[in-house]
């Protein structure tokens, strides 16, 4: 167990023995403590209610229902939403329809682009209220939202206007045209910036929209509603329709829409699909993902663990790409298991809108459910769990950091995406094995390699079937950069020219 | 009673000669059992069943050509999930030098290709000119292996102190339906821009002219390509699509000219694992058209991106 280096060897000195335990253990999480630093949140103002946003407007939904959204960190109601039944769905689709005859498809492409760089700027302007509501309402750390989610969502937006006025030089000689409305469906886990995803390349295309937030995460969607109008972009070239997976059927379902993206479950991506079938409609889909993070005995092992422990614990494990599976090298295995136990003693699991924060909440209590359910079949197929033992809040949804070591590759926990902050860790001796081992899942969205070879790195990269390979670092995003899956994590890219594509016809 | 005898068998002995007509009885030539070509061996239907095939113009001579199953569509995957690692792991360039070897022997035995498309239906000038445009639509594809890379990659300009390039690959195993006219064109142009860039495939050819697949089944087989990457069937589409859309070891569907019902149960299908589909239509003229299917567009559709992260610093 102890290793023979120095520097551990003083650590071990140093640390007292945790009770019940044989091997000597850090107790980093004792340190430091760090006095409450939470975000202000007083300048912001969410609405006690929110219309759905159509034609440029605010309107009541006809159903006249509206659902609670709740912020999973205090459980306390933040805000209603309109519940869009079909005929707001038909109403917005028709709407965006007429805005794309009417404006978005006469307009001067440059223009186009113009409009789009407005809401990436507005966004700036905006982001410190965007990322405090965006925590708020979806349970995210505000350090998270802060610095990635928001400014993220605003550079993808000013990356895509870009490209508006050189849609020809994006696929020369390939006559590129834009297809009509877009119907799109976005999850919970980065609601504006999947917002964003959706939004900037179908616009920057040609395109007119209808988006479908989630309904436990609408209020940045409605904001960058608010945003949009304030924009003054011609109404009805996008649209904002709030509810659950009844309004998402129906805007996938909508006769009129001719492309549907959708970003979630893979189990609800082939529904999709198959609702789709025979109706000519193009569709992306980026589904769920299963990534193996791979570490070689040969890494840098201190800041492999930090990737590790970014490529889990990165908005609670609510990631589809996340680095779910860590495959580390035979020999290096204990190390690794006590670097991360350490590591994982200085997480702060708490407040979200606390800058200290860490892990922030589980965005709600149907997915902590969820979460608990598959860890205890970890525990039940006989995996070993470890659990960081910090304090939760008393009040909201949280789940402690966690891994299973001693996991088998048919264990559930191995297969299944839990989409929260646990990681099954297996081992492996060769390469070969690693990406054996690696492939072995029906998704493909992302995986890491962890090597200081160079080679190994770029070896590996080729024979991982995945959509993104980080290599020696993880869970790293950007508007230039394409996203998305191969086999079961669903079709179609995000970001960067080919994401494109996803909205474009093409010779 | 012997004298009545000679005098009835007589009659009878104009009208069988009248019946039997003259017949060369010298050279006689050798027909070719057909057999379906997977993973590289010819093979008849493990099913033991056939189609008869008219001559141009229904004549009286038929051929037999197999009737594939389901058992010979799994056997077809099999063989090109197997191939795919080789195939897709060769050089972009070696996997041109041999798609233009494909159209050497093509251009060789282009006289036989006539000849089968001839048999099939076609008049001579059609098939001569449908022949020729298979030889010239194999080699714009054998260029295109080693450089449609350049165009759909890219070096992404991300935000931060990282090198991040995006790179197409193939997706593994993808199931056509060719059209059934033009037999030949149609087969060749489906399949070039799906195995150019290291995808193999199971392929359902003409009902229209089955033969004349696998008489071209008989020129991959000496074209340097290897055993699996390109599986011939013939057959019944409808009796056959439905496995291969369900089939988990399938990663696509290329459908070309199946009628509505058939190729929205296939995207159903193809459900069950995400599979990516392409249906399409196209007009027997437009096959014909290079700016039409030879277009980066039909390779893309076959490629899966990969985008690849590392830190750049000292």
């Amino acid at each position: 167990m102890s290793s023979n280096l120095p520097l551990e060897m003083d650590r071990e000195k140093a640390a007292p023995k945790a009770a019940g335990e044989g091997s000597p253990r850090l107790v980093f999480g004792d340190a430091w403590n760090y006095a409450p630093a939470p975000e202000a949140a007083d300048h912001v103002k969410i609405a006690p209610r929110y219309e759905l946003f159509i034609g440029g407007k605010w309107r009541e939904p006809s159903s006249g229902k509206y659902f609670d959204t709740v912020s999973p960190s205090t459980e306390e109601k933040l805000s209603e939403v309109a519940e869009a039944n079909e005929a707001d769905v038909d109403l917005a689709v028709r709407t965006a329809r007429a805005a794309y005859e009417r404006y978005w498809s006469k307009l001067r492409p440059l223009d186009r682009g113009k409009y789009i760089y407005r809401i990436a700027r507005a966004m700036q302007e905006k982001a410190r209220e965007l990322a405090i509501v965006e925590t708020m309402d979806g349970g995210k750390p505000i350090k998270e939202s802060r610095d990635v989610d928001v400014p993220l969502a605003a550079n993808h937006f000013f990356y895509y206007a870009g490209w508006a006025d050189k849609l020809a030089h994006a696929f020369p000689g390939r006559n590129p045209r834009a297809l009509g409305v877009a119907g799109q469906v976005i999850p919970w886990n980065f609601p504006l910036l999947m917002a964003a995803w959706k939004l900037a390349p179908a616009l920057a295309a040609g395109n007119t929209c209808v988006l479908k937030p989630a309904e436990t995460t609408p209020l940045t969607a409605l904001l960058l509603g608010k945003i949009i109008e304030e924009c003054d972009l011609p109404p009805g070239v996008v649209n904002i329709v709030t509810g659950a997976g009844k309004t998402g059927a129906a805007v996938v379902g909508h006769g009129d829409v001719d492309k549907v993206a959708f970003t979630g479950s893979t189990d609800v991506g082939k529904r999709i699909q198959k609702a789709l079938a025979g109706t000519g409609k193009k569709l992306t889909l980026e589904l769920g993902g299963k990534a193996a993070n791979i570490l070689f005995a040969d890494a840098p092992l201190d800041q492999a663990v930090e990737g590790i422990i970014q490529a889990i614990f990165f908005n609670q494990g609510h990631v589809c790409c996340a680095g779910s599976r860590l495959l580390v090298e035979e020999s290096v295995h204990e190390r690794v298991v006590q670097k991360l136990r350490d590591r994982m003693a200085t997480l702060r699991v708490g407040d979200p809108l606390d800058k200290n924060t860490d892990v922030g909440a589980i965005n709600s209590k149907m997915q902590l459910a969820k979460i608990t359910e598959l860890v205890a079949s970890g525990e039940k197929e006989g995996a070993t769990r470890y659990s960081a033992p910090c304090p939760l809040p008393s009040r909201g949804y949280f789940f402690s950091p966690t891994f299973f070591t001693g996991v088998a590759q048919s264990h559930r926990i191995a297969r299944e995406e839990i989409f929260g902050p646990v990681l099954s860790i297996l081992t492996f001796r060769t390469p070969e094995e690693a990406i054996e081992k690696a492939n072995n899942t029906m998704y493909g969205l992302s995986a890491g390699v962890w090597t200081d070879k160079g080679s190994k790195s770029f070896w590996v990269a080729q024979r991982l079937r995945a959509g993104v390979v980080w290599a020696n670092t993880y869970n790293k995003f950007d508007p230039s950069s394409p996203f998305g899956g191969y086999k079961e994590s669903g079709f179609g890219r995000e970001g960067g020219r080919q994401g494109l594509l996803a909205y474009l016809e093409v010779d | 009673m012997a004298k009545v005898d000679k005098t009835e068998k007589k009659a009878p002995a104009a009208t069988t000669d009248a019946l039997l007509p003259d017949v060369a009885l010298e050279s006689l030539g050798v027909r070719k059992a057909y057999k379906l070509y997977i993973g590289g061996a010819f093979v008849r239907s493990e099913s033991g069943r056939t189609l008869s095939v008219d001559e141009r113009g229904g004549a009286a001579s038929k051929e037999n050509v197999p009737r594939a199953s389901r058992k010979d569509g799994r056997d077809a995957v099999s063989a090109a999930k197997a191939a795919w690692s080789g195939w897709s792991g060769k050089t972009a360039m070696n996997r041109g030098q041999i798609l233009y070897r494909m159209a050497e022997m093509m251009d060789a035995r282009a006289a036989e290709l006539v000849a089968s498309l001839v048999r099939g239906g076609q008049s001579e000038a059609d098939a001569a000119k449908e022949v020729a445009a298979a030889v010239d639509r194999t080699v714009a594809y054998a260029g295109w292996s080693d450089k449609y890379q350049s165009l759909f990659s890219s070096l992404n300009p991300v935000g931060g102190p990282h090198f991040d390039f995006t790179v197409p690959e193939s997706m593994g195993v993808v199931a056509v339906a060719a059209p059934s006219r033009p037999a030949l064109l149609g087969l060749v142009g489906a399949i070039l821009p799906i195995i150019v860039s290291g995808n193999t495939c199971v392929v359902l050819g003409s009902e229209a002219d089955p033969r004349t697949v696998l008489v071209f089944g008989e020129i991959l087989a000496t074209s340097d390509l290897p055993g699996g990457v390109v599986n011939l069937l013939t057959g019944q589409v409808a009796e056959v699509l439905p496995h291969l859309a369900k089939h988990m070891e399938v990663s696509a569907l290329d459908l070309h000219g199946v009628d509505a019902v058939l190729a929205k149960s296939a995207e159903e299908a193809a459900v069950l694992n995400v599979k990516r589909v392409r249906t399409r239509s196209l007009a027997e003229a437009d096959w014909h058209d290079a700016a039409v299917t030879e277009t980066p567009r039909w390779i893309e559709r076959f490629v899966e991106m990969k985008t690849i992260w590392h830190p750049a610093g000292p």
